[in-house]
């Protein structure tokens, strides 16, 4: 990209006693990975708003060079393109994730308000608002249309069972980054044993998400 | 109802089933009294069996409204926030009001992204291959205006035709080729802009 280094969002962790600065073509990198894991993962994964807004202000101040370039210069085509690019990739972000949200609401309200102190955030504070919002709204529309005129001990349904949760045994493909050892895999049926494999840098695989879930948080692979 | 249509909201069969699981329950709360007070212990196995299809009738209402509001919710995502007529005729009133506050939770999250106004993210649902696209006008639409100041009067059956977008040194930008009918209005209009209108049916993406 032709401009100029930009701050990621480090000065929203007060903790960090660095800034780290990221350049604008390793905070789309960022945006990517963030993208395709959310697309692939079938439970939803921790937030990544410090990617989202830095995306935002980038794209602003990209829109801005695009007024001030001559009408008719051919950097122009070139240049709307990496924005609609960019904007598509982080719509599409952000659908994947309000999709999740909606499919599995009670359980991603549950997974968030068990999450203790210190860990990362699953849902963004606005994320948040929404699922309480759509499952405020779900439940009162049931109730009132159905629920409540049905015999008294039927009035009320349980959202986390009646709700189905993400299989977290599907199968996803996915990239190693970070070299890993002895990985557990689990057997799928009772004639099988369980067995460990080493994921080597740069291998790609097919496992069960369940496997190798934290590994995603942790950006040791990339799923594809 | 399996084609993602939303068919007229069936207040009757909603209306039977709950009288259904009321009749039930009763029959239940009566012979439950029967087998405590009366002892008729073999009244039992019909009792849960009841209790088994009052359970199935409320899953089946739960599942047939909720499977409803999945469709709606999809309409908002298809259509944009105003609904068709047609569509809003099949809907009863406390749908409407959960499409309605659905519309408004997701647009007060869409305008929170990034902080500044927000991000559309009804939009751009394909990823872009081209920069400027073929559109033809399928219905009036009055006057449309892009983001360099020009304004296309987009009108069925218009004779007016669109430049196509040019560079500097004379190579064309975009995609395709003007159609040669004469008669077809054509438009060469940029892609962001287009999208809502093609889901709305006023515009068809040509594909040359």
């Amino acid at each position: 990209m032709s401009d100029a280094a930009s701050d990621d969002g480090s000065d929203i962790n007060q903790d960090d006693t660095q800034e780290e600065l990221m350049t604008p073509a390793e905070l789309i990198g960022k945006l990517e990975e963030a993208w395709l894991n959310e697309k692939f993962s079938p439970e939803l994964l921790e937030n990544k708003s410090e990617v989202v807004e830095c995306v935002m202000e980038q794209l602003t101040h990209m829109e801005d060079n695009l007024q001030r370039v001559k009408k008719g210069d051919a950097k122009a085509g070139i240049h709307r393109m990496e924005i609609d690019r960019i904007r598509f990739m982080l719509s599409s972000y952000l659908r994947s994730r309000l999709q999740k949200i909606e499919k599995f609401f009670p359980h991603v309200l549950e997974r968030q308000n068990s999450r203790k102190a210190g860990e990362p955030s699953l849902l963004s504070p606005e994320e948040f608002s929404f699922a309480k919002e759509y499952y405020a709204n779900t439940e009162s529309y049931l109730r009132v249309v159905a629920l409540r005129r049905m015999p008294s001990n039927l009035q009320s349904v349980d959202m986390l069972k009646a709700v189905p949760e993400p299989c977290l045994d599907s199968f996803v493909f996915l990239r190693v980054k970070e070299r890993q050892e002895n990985i557990l895999v689990e057997p799928e049926t009772d004639d099988q044993r369980e067995y460990v494999v080493d994921l080597e840098e740069g291998s790609q695989h097919l496992m069960r998400y369940r496997t190798i879930a934290p590994l995603v948080s942790s950006g040791a692979v990339q799923l594809i | 109802m399996s084609d993602g249509q939303l068919p007229a909201f069936s207040e009757d069969g909603l209306r039977q089933v709950l009288q259904e699981m009321e009749s039930l329950f009763e029959q239940n709360q009566a012979d439950v009294n029967e087998a405590k007070v009366g002892g008729r212990a073999d009244l039992i196995p019909s009792i849960k069996l009841r209790h088994c299809c009052l359970l199935r009738n409320q899953r089946c209402i739960l599942a047939y409204l909720y499977d409803r509001l999945l469709r709606i919710r999809a309409l908002r995502w298809e259509y944009g926030s105003v609904l068709p007529a047609t569509v809003r005729f099949h809907m009863s009133a406390e749908e409407l009001t959960w499409f309605s506050q659905y519309k408004k939770s997701l647009a007060s999250f869409m305008r929170s992204v990034g902080g500044a106004e927000g991000l559309d993210i009804t939009q751009d649902m394909k990823p872009p291959k081209s920069l400027y696209i073929q559109v033809r006008c399928l219905k009036d639409h009055g006057e449309f205006e892009i983001d360099d100041g020009t304004v296309v009067l987009l009108k069925k059956n218009s004779q007016v035709r669109e430049q196509e977008e040019r560079t500097a040194s004379g190579e064309k930008t975009g995609s395709g080729h003007p159609d040669v009918r004469p008669f077809c209005p054509q438009h060469f209009l940029p892609r962001w802009k287009c999208e809502q209108l093609i889901r709305q049916g006023v515009l068809e993406h040509v594909l040359s």
